[in-house]
């Protein structure tokens, strides 16, 4: 079994942003593999314990994205492929699914598995425009998935509820929390993650793809309406204050 | 002059809220642009909303049959009809159906998409979207350079305008063609009756509600207010509560008009999926917690005292 993991370098939720005119400023900026991505990796070696076969992690990002690969490597995984794009536009959903679609029909993987968004854009796009640029189906939110042979019965997150959906390989997955527990790199991991080699790529190596999204600015979020503290003297008297409050100044309810 | 389709939802009969605030705003957009706005509704009894859908902008409503939700199905109904009708703007909800087909209908019809946008403007004759950005910390706007653009909205964040339109009706022959993954089943929890991520009201609960055996009175307040029951990381992780209710960065992301916050202390993770709620209560004994900083009226007192008085003064109230 040939599995592929989609990973994506992301600001820590904790990180303060700096906006610059187009971008954000990234002096100071911790980094992190996005959470879902974790589930992912996780998934991915879980299922070569059980099946055989290796687990290819995958990024698309400037220079500083290889630390997530190296994360990868320390979870487990046998390869890592950094598609490296200097000037890279986090927000062009279509042509980062473009490049690894491109790089992925190239290995003619079983199983494709990524986060179900990555959490600085949070555009759940990237996994499904993959699977439809390769022609495959398509498994969101997956919460368990089990697969026999040629194909894959995935149980998912659904409105209120979850759906038990199955298709033949080759499949996209995108990892909900509850997937799995992703286990933590072992000293020994980390260690031996840092010599692993790492295959790069090219836009060029890949169809040079056409940028398809452009940000024209960036601004820092608008104020909020003030906001105070209530005085009262007792649950009641809370009560009612806030649900005047509520009633005639915010007028929500 | 461009065409704008946009895609409503139907549920359990009913039309979804975001049907409207996709139908509005793309009605918005077409009129600026000089073309005309058409809606697509995926469903069994689509044709019983034309009146509702006209009333706030839509000049054609197709129907289409469509069956049970498949994203790939949907894809193809969606894209067929965008290609058909010629549309060059297509605009989508953001809800849980679309989040797994607008990738498909973007690669279908070879656009670029902006996912998740808050706000759709025309600017010198392009349509600019602004969207949320690492948590709610910035905003960026953001232009689509493809032939056909898409985009997907957050639910919640667009007015309903009554700017009426022309109210046609056809149905289409679109079909959702062959289908790779297939749902076999499917099991409803009965857990929220209101849909989180669209819900006008949240009540939320997190590690100040002690344990599972107090959420029953966040959801009689719920009830009360037809609002939906969320839950911080720190309540879901004790298992006080499913995933499925939690709320923040790896939980749902929500901006109800109003999200009470009971026993919540407001971690950045936590405000990176409520942060753009339009107003936020917070009732908690602890003063100084963080959410004190975003909530609109803060309450310092015990949950367990406030939370009965106000289904109580609620109940009165809206009788």
């Amino acid at each position: 079994m040939k599995v592929v993991v989609l990973v994506k370098q992301v600001p820590d939720t904790e990180t303060s942003i700096k906006l610059g005119d187009k971008s954000i400023n990234e002096a100071g900026i911790k980094w992190i593999i996005s959470p879902y991505d974790e589930f992912a990796i996780e998934e991915g070696i879980k299922i070569r314990e059980k099946n055989g076969g290796e687990v290819i992690a995958v990024t698309v990002g400037p220079d500083r994205a290889q630390e997530v690969l190296r994360t990868a490597y320390a979870m487990g995984v046998d390869n890592a492929i950094h598609i490296k794009v200097d000037s890279y536009n986090t927000f062009d959903t279509a042509y980062t699914s473009e490049l690894l679609a491109s790089f992925i029909s190239s290995i003619s993987p079983d199983l494709v598995i990524s986060g179900r968004q990555s959490i600085d854009t949070d555009s759940s796009q990237v996994g499904v425009q993959v699977a439809e640029r390769l022609g495959w189906g398509h498994v969101s939110l997956a919460l368990k998935l089990e697969l026999n042979g040629t194909s894959a019965k995935v149980t998912r997150e659904i409105e209120g509820g979850t759906a038990i959906v199955e298709s033949s390989l080759p499949l996209v997955v995108t990892a909900q929390k509850g997937l799995n527990e992703p286990r933590y790199p072992s000293l020994k991991g980390i260690m031996t993650a840092k010599k692993k080699p790492i295959t790069t790529k090219l836009p060029a190596d890949l169809g040079n793809p056409e940028a398809k999204v452009e940000v024209t600015s960036m601004e820092p979020p608008p104020a909020r309406i003030p906001g105070r503290k209530l005085d009262a003297a007792d649950a009641d008297g809370f009560a009612q204050t806030l649900v005047k409050a509520l009633r005639e100044e915010a007028k929500v309810i | 002059m461009a065409n704008v389709l946009v895609v409503g939802e139907i549920k359990d009969g009913a039309l979804k809220k975001i049907s409207k605030e996709v139908t509005s705003t793309g009605k918005k957009i077409a009129s600026q642009l000089g073309g005309q706005v058409e809606v697509l509704l995926i469903g069994d009894g689509a044709e019983k909303f034309v009146a509702e859908l006209s009333a706030v902008g839509a000049d054609n409503i197709i129907t289409a049959k469509g069956g049970d939700f498949n994203a790939e199905g949907y894809a193809n109904i969606i894209a067929g009809v965008a290609k058909e009708k010629g549309s060059s703007i297509v605009i989508l909800p953001h809800t849980s159906q679309g989040k797994d087909y607008s990738p498909r209908v973007a690669v279908k019809l070879g656009a670029g998409i902006v996912a998740d946008a808050v706000e759709l403007k025309v600017d010198g004759g392009n349509v600019i979207a602004r969207k949320p950005i690492y948590s709610g910390k910035a905003f960026a706007n953001l232009k689509v350079n493809t032939n056909v653009k898409v985009f997907s909205i957050r639910p919640n964040s667009q007015e309903v305008g009554s700017t009426s339109g022309a109210g046609a009706v056809e149905a289409t022959s679109q079909g959702t063609g062959d289908i790779k993954a297939k749902v076999t089943s499917s099991e409803l929890s009965g857990a929220n009756k209101v849909q989180l991520t669209e819900a006008s009201i949240i009540v939320s609960g997190g590690r100040g509600m002690k344990g599972p055996e107090n959420f029953p009175l966040l959801q009689e307040l719920c009830d009360t207010l037809g609002a939906a029951l969320g839950a911080s990381r720190a309540a879901v992780d004790a298992g006080w509560i499913s995933h499925s209710h939690q709320v923040g960065q790896t939980g749902k992301t929500v901006s109800p008009n109003c999200y009470i916050a009971c026993g919540i202390s407001g971690s950045i993770q936590h405000m990176a999926g409520m942060g753009s709620s339009k107003y936020i209560v917070a009732i908690n004994k602890d003063g100084d917690a963080p959410i004190f900083k975003v909530a609109t009226f803060g309450v310092v007192a015990d949950l367990f005292e406030v939370v009965p008085s106000l289904t109580k003064e609620f109940k009165k109230v809206l009788g």
